[in-house]
């Protein structure tokens, strides 16, 4: 039976591991920084709300003045690291590592959910359309920028991927059921005219035509810490209300009507397992771009290693792809050439996946 | 399970569901322009045990599907315990139903133990572990079931009949009221047949009540409190066993012949289905029967479960053929046994062979008491013969008995016993058309 501690133990094994892949990746890279500095330079990163400022806003048509209330840091460790490699460790390696670590996390917990949801082991993050929404919306926002009313490239890719995901789903609901076959179709179809869509406008694209590939290829480089800022808060919170259906996801296995018999409320567990994974999926892809093959091989993986059990496989995945996704993209920004990410990640997990494949140890889900 | 020390575990779990009843009023049910359910009402009390019986297509699946929540019917309610299962949220519905679906294929590798534990789902809140209780009732029912020892196998790498014990066993964990079941032996062996059934039966015992769709008329009859046959989605029969299993309501529903009689070792109805393609449309008015043993038997049942007319006699006393007609209720010349015929009974079975239009000659032994009656057929007005073993084995009358017999053999149809409807409506027409081919054939069955 299920044992809560084997949980807690391979979680938290994982956490070490990412802690450590983390702090090897910060090492590396153009200029060698020892392991030590680097520990320093993490911690030195380190704030707390220290207090709280008051500051001042003008209301320009009134002219008025209003205090407004802020936080101030303060740093917590203060080791004496040189400030180049402060600089390269904390503002330069250690936002691409977070943004890795978090879009690893969405691409892999994402992607264990759709396999169990659509009790099917091909299912990705992007299953339902996702990506090819982002990818449009991020598309035109590079290439028509004009035509996109609101702001940035960030916002577009998110829009596009949950307005792709809410169009699948409305296609496949009939009376207020959502047959998985047909939401499988939908997505595939709706990803199909996406596509579409897509090439039309890179044919148009004119100069930008080379960003946006470079975007569609997955990529983490000039990531900054306003883009951990946008998307680490959505997938915490994402992942851990999916942690907190896992069971449900287990019972969900069995079959619809089954799930029901045993008490799952399924219409409204499946529209919220596949919100959820969407929006988590919509927040990695529009700061990271398209990253393919995480989220399929990682919950592979973790499937062999711990079971099919999605108490302790979600968990363990996630974590696992934050680690995987930090691993890959130290090779692709400090390996013998400088690439997207997405290039190094279907080139190490196609091989691997397949090795599976004739090895018989893809277990169904 | 009967084991009295189980039973006692099973106090001190202090598991007992209130027995409650399901009632199904006016339920009608159709996918797209296809009705399978027509306005089924039935009333299944505190625990009791019932089978849904009918031929395939009848609607015991949709009717059961209903009764769970997974349908909802088109008109007419199912409440259990005076509720609308339909105006229930999962959880609450599953509490009160658990199911038990004919389809349990899982193409997963969780561990048996892990699927039992799934049953525990109604009664666990989202975030806690399984507790004490939880676990106490997963290995209760594991042991009930006897599947303990599959526990940590994976559930798709045992085989068709230990899976539906596992799932057997969530229901059990689930300790619902009510529970459904859909062909709950399909796929067993004999020995597992009886143990589920039997288990089924406790949970009867403990104050569950239970529904079952039954393929297997005649498991059904043993273990059912009371039967249900579904025709065409109606209710066609409803009671106990013995007032359901007849033979007219059985070729009604079933379209076949059959001849139900006590099972001579557990007395329950026992059914024995016919082909009903040879269904005699002008048979004769009525056939007589002479002989003994099996073939004598199994020629009895047929002709009667085509619905013709069957006289049979005289036969000994306790002989297998005599039990049959005894038990179908059909006219029958009973003798003594080892005793020489008086002339009182030949000239009983002459006037019954004079007026038979058909006489059936099935394995007729010719001993020193019964030598007489060889000269009595010969007054039959067209004669059937069914041999299940050669002559020469069951004449003790030496070689005139040979003689007459063989020169019946001649004027007779010959046919293995199985063929004995076609035989006896093409007799009637004293010649038949074809002949069918003669044989000795002991494994005609």
């Amino acid at each position: 039976m299920y044992r809560p501690v084997r949980t807690a133990a391979w979680s938290a094994g994982l956490v070490v591991l990412l802690v450590v892949v983390s702090l090897t990746s910060a090492a590396l890279g153009p200029v060698r920084i020892d392991l030590v500095t680097v520990a320093m330079a993490m911690l030195n990163a380190i704030v707390v709300p220290a207090g709280v400022t008051v500051g001042s806003a003008s209301i320009p048509l009134l002219g008025l003045s209003v205090p407004v209330p802020g936080l101030e840091y303060a740093a917590v460790f203060s080791f004496d690291v040189p400030a180049t490699r402060q600089i390269i460790v904390a503002d330069i390696r250690l936002p691409r590592i977070a943004l890795a670590a978090t879009v690893g996390l969405a691409l892999a917990a994402a992607g264990t959910v759709m396999q169990g949801f659509f009790r099917n082991p091909l299912a990705d993050p992007s299953i339902i359309g996702v990506s090819s929404g982002a990818a449009a919306g991020a598309v035109a926002a590079i290439a028509f920028p004009a035509l996109v009313p609101f702001g940035g490239l960030h916002l577009s890719a998110f829009v596009g991927a949950l307005a792709t995901a809410f169009l699948v789903y409305a296609i496949a609901t009939d009376g207020g059921r959502t047959p998985v076959a047909t939401l499988l179709l939908a997505g595939v179809a709706v990803q199909a005219f996406l596509g579409a869509m897509i090439s039309y406008m890179l044919v148009h694209s004119g100069d930008s035509l080379r960003e946006a590939v470079f975007w569609m290829m997955g990529r983490l480089n000039n990531s900054q810490w306003s883009d951990v800022a946008f998307a680490f808060p959505i997938t915490l919170v994402g992942v851990l209300v999916l942690c907190a259906f896992r069971r449900d996801l287990n019972v969900l296995l069995l079959g619809e009507e089954d799930a029901h018999h045993l008490g799952i409320e399924v219409e409204r567990t499946k529209l919220l397992l596949l919100a959820l994974a969407s929006v988590i999926t919509a927040a990695g892809v529009a700061v990271a771009g398209i990253i393919g093959f995480v989220g399929l091989v990682v919950p592979h993986i973790m499937r062999l290693v711990v079971g099919p059990d999605h108490r302790i496989l979600l968990p363990t995945s996630a974590l696992a792809g934050a680690s995987f996704l930090v691993a890959t993209d130290t090779i692709a920004r400090a390996g013998p050439a400088v690439v997207p990410v997405g290039i190094i990640t279907a080139a190490l997990g196609a091989p691997f996946f397949l090795f599976l494949l004739t090895r018989r140890e893809v277990h169904s889900v | 399970m009967t084991d009295a020390d189980r039973g006692d575990d099973e106090r001190d779990s202090g598991f007992g569901p209130e027995p409650v009843t399901v009632s199904i009023d006016g339920c009608s049910l159709a996918f797209g322009d296809l009705s399978v359910l027509e306005g089924i009402s039935l009333t299944i009390e505190p625990g009791e045990f019932v089978g849904i019986i009918g031929p395939n297509g009848a609607g015991k699946t949709t009717l059961l599907r209903a009764i769970s929540g997974a349908l909802e019917p088109d008109s007419g309610t199912v409440r259990i315990d005076g509720v609308d299962v339909h105006d229930l949220s999962s959880r609450a519905s599953s509490r009160l139903v658990s199911v038990v679906p004919q389809d349990t294929s899982l193409s997963f590798s969780f561990p048996a133990r892990d699927v039992v534990e799934m049953g525990r789902q109604p009664h666990r809140s989202r975030f806690s572990s399984p507790g004490p209780e939880d676990r106490a009732a997963v290995e209760r029912a594991l042991e009930r079931t006897r599947t303990a020892e599959l526990a940590d196998r994976p559930i798709d790498e045992i085989s068709g009949g230990q899976r539906q014990r596992v799932v057997l066993a969530r229901a059990i964990a689930q300790e619902t009221p009510v529970t459904v079941l859909d062909e709950p032996t399909a796929s067993l062996d004999i020995n597992h047949q009886i143990e589920t059934l039997e288990l089924v039966r406790d949970l009867v015992a403990e104050g569950r009540t239970v529904v079952a769709a039954i393929h297997d008329l005649n498991l059904a009859a043993r273990y059912c409190d009371r039967l249900v046959l579904l025709a065409d989605g109606a209710v066609a029969r409803d009671g106990p066993p013995a007032s359901v299993l007849t033979g007219d309501a059985l070729a009604a529903s079933f379209d076949a012949n059959a001849v139900v009689m006590p099972n001579p070792v557990t007395g329950t109805e026992t059914v024995t289905a016919f082909r009903a393609d040879c269904h005699a449309d002008s048979h004769p008015e009525r056939v007589h029967v002479v002989g003994s043993g099996v073939a004598a038997a199994g020629v009895v049942a047929r002709l009667s479960a085509a619905g013709i007319d069957v006289t049979l006699g005289p036969v000994s006393s306790g002989d297998t053929a005599a039990e049959t007609a005894r038990s179908i209720g059909i006219e029958h010349l009973e003798t003594e046994p080892f005793a020489t015929l008086s002339p009182a009974e030949l000239e009983a079975a002459e006037t019954l062979i004079r007026d038979a239009g058909v006489t059936v000659l099935a394995d007729f032994v010719v001993g020193s008491g019964t030598r007489a009656l060889l000269e009595v057929v010969d007054d039959a007005e067209s004669l059937v013969l069914i041999e299940t073993r050669p002559f020469e084995e069951r004449n003790f009358a030496g070689s005139a008995a040979r003689n007459r017999y063989e020169s019946y053999r001649e004027r007779a149809i010959e046919v293995p016993r199985r063929r004995v409807l076609d035989a006896v409506t093409a007799g009637d027409g004293n010649r038949p058309q074809s002949q069918p081919s003669p044989s000795i054939d002991p494994t005609d069955e």
